[in-house]
């Protein structure tokens, strides 16, 4: 068995009991990086000799006995749009293409005081608007199952470079399914927490109320584990919230008795068949251990996307104002004054569907649109909320698939946004209700794709999302991704 | 009911996006931005009347800083990255007529 | 028949609050800097970065909204106002639209004797924006954000006023108030208080308004009355042509004493408001606004009462000593000191403004202690020094806080009340000047002044003059 077939757990364990050095990890890793990563194109940037020389030092810190959390010592990779001192970060944008932040997000300098390892930074959907990863500057990254297909988004290059073991644990971030559907498309195990769980400080904003930092693992423990080390309250998120627990300790937890609402809506037309079955078998499995399973009717399902599209593209629109060549980042070579410098930069700086989400949120803000859309989809987020505390009160999660399919091929769904955007339609209403949710990987369709579950719960919750993955996780046996054309 | 998005109205939401549009882009955009606003049009179907819009998930208030500097100089940091600066400033197409 | 038109004024008053850092980051608001150092990534709009409230913004709000009789807003928000300007490093402004922390207030103002209320539409919080250098070398613009995020209460008043007196006497009210609170010095020259001038005009007896236009860069009360009679002009003039006054911001300029429209063809004045997701709402329970009323100091009225009673002090004396809580303070200090409020009240309304117009400077920045005065009162009353020493002594308490005491001995300026010495002196200026003695003599009782100034000029004018006076009255009525 090779180092990295190991879980961060067990790596992490191994190097604290010396059957491992930290550096052997990080070569590992690199190594795997160097094999694949041309073909995968999962980092945007990669920090080998940086990755190195940290290496010896927490090695030190380990063997002193400093270092003793879980994951020391384990390489982590860093999705692109969260913030490194010192070290590129691009949001997979041009415009931001030599962008070299001056502090790191709150989540790397908790992964940093836990003795982890940055190996790069991940490709990501441009500004983490899409669900490929095809709208990154720096190229698509491919799905480690079948190069032909898309690894899922906005978090592609972190879910792939899991599944590829081009690394052992990753970040990501999920504003409408960006952790939680491309680790359904890639076999990963990936949870977005409660909002406010883990700092967004450093965390460079697509739609502000509905981002959250989250983990990515290569199985549940390691993403609880990793949840832990990451969340913090954090006094330079106003939005940040306290924790009561630690994830980990709540996965070996027993599931009898444990309430779980099956959403009919969610089962519905556009879901495809082995994905359903897939899910449906999940749930069976549940209920002989002891779950009680519950249809119900969550309703709203169908206007969780648009009031998602309106705040979030709104939201995007004033975020993204800042990048406009005065203060950092790209800005055109040539221009004619303050405004067409502006127009120029941004023109030239941002991609087609960062450039449709900007224009469609600056509409529905502008005066006159303001009431019929952005007020509307504001009322509509309530009304959701509501059915979700609705369902909390009956249940304690709700399951359901995490995508309507397995991974696409590579251009398929970039023709029709509308379509493109139909893909988030199990996981946006999650952001909108700031609730905790996970996805899980339960088997592989026909073609030999990924099939994730999604579990969602009650905000604050993540105990009973995690404990049911892990049982999910222990009846579907998954196993591990055989890189395509290896 | 279709929406219609004329050429002024992009022409309008590029000068408050600051995105200069091309002739093609622009077609593509007006279409995009339709069909987006039939799709959202969606939610006129929910009767919503009453209903407080909710920007905060949470009834989280009151979240404050204390008034002390804590803050140091870190000027050269902050213009680290900028395109183009002179004398510890941003250097930017003039503003003055 | 000539129409006869009136003027509608309203009023945003932006007014620089006295914290000691910025109103969504830990740096500091200190003037002067040399570029960008009171910068970070916050008030420099780095990706990622995250705005948190300065709680003493708030508690400054609320003050100034409770000593403007505002409604305290319970459940106040703030919101984005979007537009691309380099001073603005986020290109969008963090203030409030849809819950201001203040609403429906009023002060009351007194033009010539006749008292109105000046309406309050609302206060509300926002961050200040960068500032922009023009470089004349290269013909660009520089940023400097050291300003950036600097905490600001715009006040907006109702369409209320009617002239520039109406509007200077509401601006000098809002003055002292916010400098009585401490939460802002509201010094207009150096923009820590900004005032922005909506203006319309209608036929008298019309209770419909005019279009207004909004003027801005109004950095002096003349200023302010220049502009308000330009813009009256220019619009009445538009309409008796038979135009119409479009409604648009227009930057006065002082020297040419006209206005400018400031519009631009790139800016569509849409600013796409909406609630910042960044930051959470602010709950002012009533515990909150009773600590606020209760830490609330004595403000100017109050203080008028009270002088009236307390010092038996005329009114008119009164005013020009409350005029700001500086000198309010330095009266009261002094007075508790020395126990003579009439001889404090004239060192400051005399000597004090005199020398504050003389150094071109604002009240808010005298620096003597009342200690100082205190002491010179005392060592005049007791005729250690004369009048005309004291002054002196006195512009050096006011420009380097001497004690007074220290400074008359180290300087040997105390009066020469002895009278063997005095007698000398004296006797020989009555020898050395017989036609005045004579004149005297005869009747010209004014001849002894000219004789007691020769004393003082042979003194160096360290003389007693009370000392003086007594015994060059004796010496004359001995010859
Ligand atoms: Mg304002
Ligand atoms: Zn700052």
């Amino acid at each position: 068995m090779s180092l990295n077939d190991l879980t961060a757990l067990e790596l992490s364990k191994k190097i604290k009991d010396k059957e491992v050095s930290v550096k052997e990890a990080v070569l590992a890793s690199f190594e795997q990086i160097e094999k694949y990563d041309e073909q995968l194109n999962c980092y945007v940037t990669t920090l080998k000799e940086d990755a190195l020389k940290r290496s010896e030092e927490v090695q030190k810190r380990i063997d002193n006995n400093e270092l003793t959390g879980l994951l020391a010592g384990v390489p982590i990779a860093v999705k692109d749009n969260i913030c490194t001192k010192d070290v590129l970060t691009t949001c997979s944008s041009k415009i931001l293409e030599n962008y070299y932040p001056t502090f790191s997000a709150t989540a790397v300098e908790n992964i940093e005081k836990e003795g982890m390892i940055v190996l790069g930074k991940t490709n990501m959907d441009e500004f983490a608007m899409g669900s490929t990863t095809e709208t990154s500057h720096y190229g698509i990254t491919r799905n480690p199952w079948n190069t032909d297909r898309v690894p899922g988004g906005s978090s592609g290059g972190s879910c792939a470079a899991v599944a590829a073991a081009e690394c052992f644990t990753a970040l990501g971030s999920d504003t409408g399914g960006s952790i939680r559907q491309p680790s359904s498309f890639c076999g990963v195990t990936g949870m977005k927490p409660t909002y406010g769980t883990v700092s967004r400080y450093g965390l460079i904003a697509y739609g502000s109320s509905l981002d959250q930092i989250g983990p990515v693992g290569k199985n549940v423990a390691d993403v609880a584990a990793l949840a832990d080390v990451i969340s913090s309250y954090d006094k330079k998120d106003s939005t940040s919230v306290k924790r009561e627990y630690a994830f980990y300790d709540s996965i070996n937890e027993d599931i009898k008795g444990l309430k779980i609402g099956i959403p009919r809506d969610y089962f519905s037309e556009g879901l495809n068949e082995e994905v359903k079955q897939a899910v449906m078998n999940s749930v069976k499995e549940l209920e002989k251990c002891g779950a009680i399973v519950e249809e119900f009717d969550l309703s709203l399902v169908d206007y969780a996307i648009p009031a998602y599209y309106v705040i979030a593209s709104a939201e995007a629109s004033s975020n993204l104002s800042r990048f406009d060549g005065v203060k950092y980042g790209f800005r055109a070579p040539e221009y004619e004054g303050l405004h067409n410098m502006y127009k120029k930069t941004r023109s030239e700086g941002f991609g087609s569907e960062v450039k449709r989400r900007i224009m469609l949120g600056s509409f529905v803000l502008s005066s006159g649109y303001y009431d019929a859309y952005y007020l509307k989809a504001l009322r509509t987020k309530a009304l959701i909320k509501e059915s979700y505390d609705k369902a909390f009160a009956k249940y304690d999660v709700i399951i359901g698939p995490a995508a309507p399919t397995t991974a696409l091929k590579i251009g398929e769904s970039l023709s029709d946004p509308i379509k493109m955007y139909l893909g988030d339609i199990y996981t946006v209403s999650a952001n909108l209700a700031g609730l905790p949710g996970i996805s899980v990987p339960v088997g592989l369709d026909k073609a030999g794709l990924p099939i994730g579950v999604q579990i969602l719960g009650d905000c604050f919750k993540e105990n009973n999302i995690l404990k049911t993955a892990k049982k999910i996780e222990e009846i579907a046996a998954f196993g591990k991704c055989q890189i395509a054309g290896r | 009911m279709a929406n219609v998005i004329s050429d002024e109205t992009i022409e309008y939401v590029g000068i408050l996006a600051k995105l200069e549009l091309s002739g093609e882009e622009k077609e593509k955009a007006k279409k995009d931005m339709e069909s987006m606003l039939d799709y959202v049009d969606k939610l006129n179907e929910l009767d919503t009347e009453g209903v407080e819009p909710m920007s905060h998930v949470f009834k989280v208030n009151n979240v404050f800083r204390e008034d002390v500097v804590t803050n140091e100089d870190t000027h050269e940091l902050i213009l680290k990255n900028a395109p183009q600066q002179k004398e510890n400033q941003f250097k930017v197409p003039k503003t003055f007529d | 028949m000539e129409k006869e038109y009136e003027t509608v004024i309203g009023l945003e008053v932006h007014v620089e609050l006295a914290t000691k850092t910025k109103i969504f980051c830990s740096c500091s608001t200190e003037f002067g800097g040399a570029p960008n150092t009171h910068t970070c990534p916050v008030c420099t709009g780095m990706p990622g970065s995250l705005p948190v409230l300065n709680r003493q913004v708030v508690e400054y709000a609320i003050a100034v909204g409770l000593a403007t009789n505002c409604d305290i807003t319970q459940y106040c928000k703030f919101d984005r106002k979007n537009y691309f300007y380099p001073d603005n490093p986020q290109n969008y402004q963090i203030s409030q639209l849809y819950l201001p922390i203040c609403r429906n207030g009023h002060v009351e103002i007194e033009v010539n004797g006749s008292k109105k209320n000046v309406g309050i539409h609302e206060i509300h919080m926002e961050e200040d924006a960068g500032k922009l250098i023009h470089d004349e070398w290269e013909d660009c613009t520089l940023v400097d954000y050291n300003r950036s995020g600097v905490p600001l209460i715009e006040i907006v008043s109702e369409p209320d006023m009617r002239n520039a007196e109406e509007v200077i006497a509401y601006l000098e009210k809002l003055r002292t108030t916010i400098q009585y609170l401490g939460a802002s010095d509201c010094k207009l020259q150096e923009g820590s208080m900004r005032a922005d001038v909506n203006l319309s005009v209608r036929e008298v007896g019309s209770d419909k308004f005019g279009t207004r236009t909004e003027m801005k860069n109004l950095n002096s009360f003349k200023a302010i009355a220049r502009a308000i009679k330009g813009e009256r002009e220019r619009q009445i003039e538009l309409i008796e042509e038979g135009k119409k006054v479009v409604q648009e911001t227009r930057r006065w300029d002082d020297n040419k004493e006209y206005s400018y429209a400031m519009r631009s063809k790139e800016d569509a004045q849409d600013y796409r408001y909406f609630p910042e997701p960044d930051l959470v709402p602010i709950f002012i329970d009533s515990d909150w606004l009773k600590r606020v009323k209760a830490a609330q100091p004595e403000l100017r009225e109050e203080k008028l009462l009270r002088y009236e009673k307390e010092y038996d002090i005329p009114r008119d004396d009164a005013l020009i000593i409350t005029e700001s809580r500086k000198m309010a303070d330095i009266f009261e200090e002094t007075t508790k000191l020395c126990g003579d409020a009439k001889k404090t009240a004239n060192w400051l309304i005399g000597e004090t403004m005199r020398l504050v117009k003389e150094n071109e400077m604002d009240v808010a920045d005298i620096s003597f202690s009342p200690e100082n005065l205190a002491k010179l009162i005392k060592i005049v009353s007791k005729g250690e020094i004369n009048n005309i020493v004291a002054k002196e002594v006195f512009e050096e308490i006011f420009k380097n806080d001497i004690d007074p005491e220290k400074y008359v001995e180290e300087k040997g300026l105390k009066s020469v009340n002895d009278e063997g010495t005095l007698k000398e002196v004296i006797q020989k200026i009555v020898d050395e000047n017989p036609k005045s003695v004579e004149d005297y003599k005869n009747g010209k009782k004014k001849a002894i002044g000219f004789l007691v100034g020769q004393t003082m000029k042979a003194m160096k004018g360290k003389a007693d003059p009370a000392a003086v006076n007594k015994i060059l009255g004796e010496i004359l009525n001995a010859v």
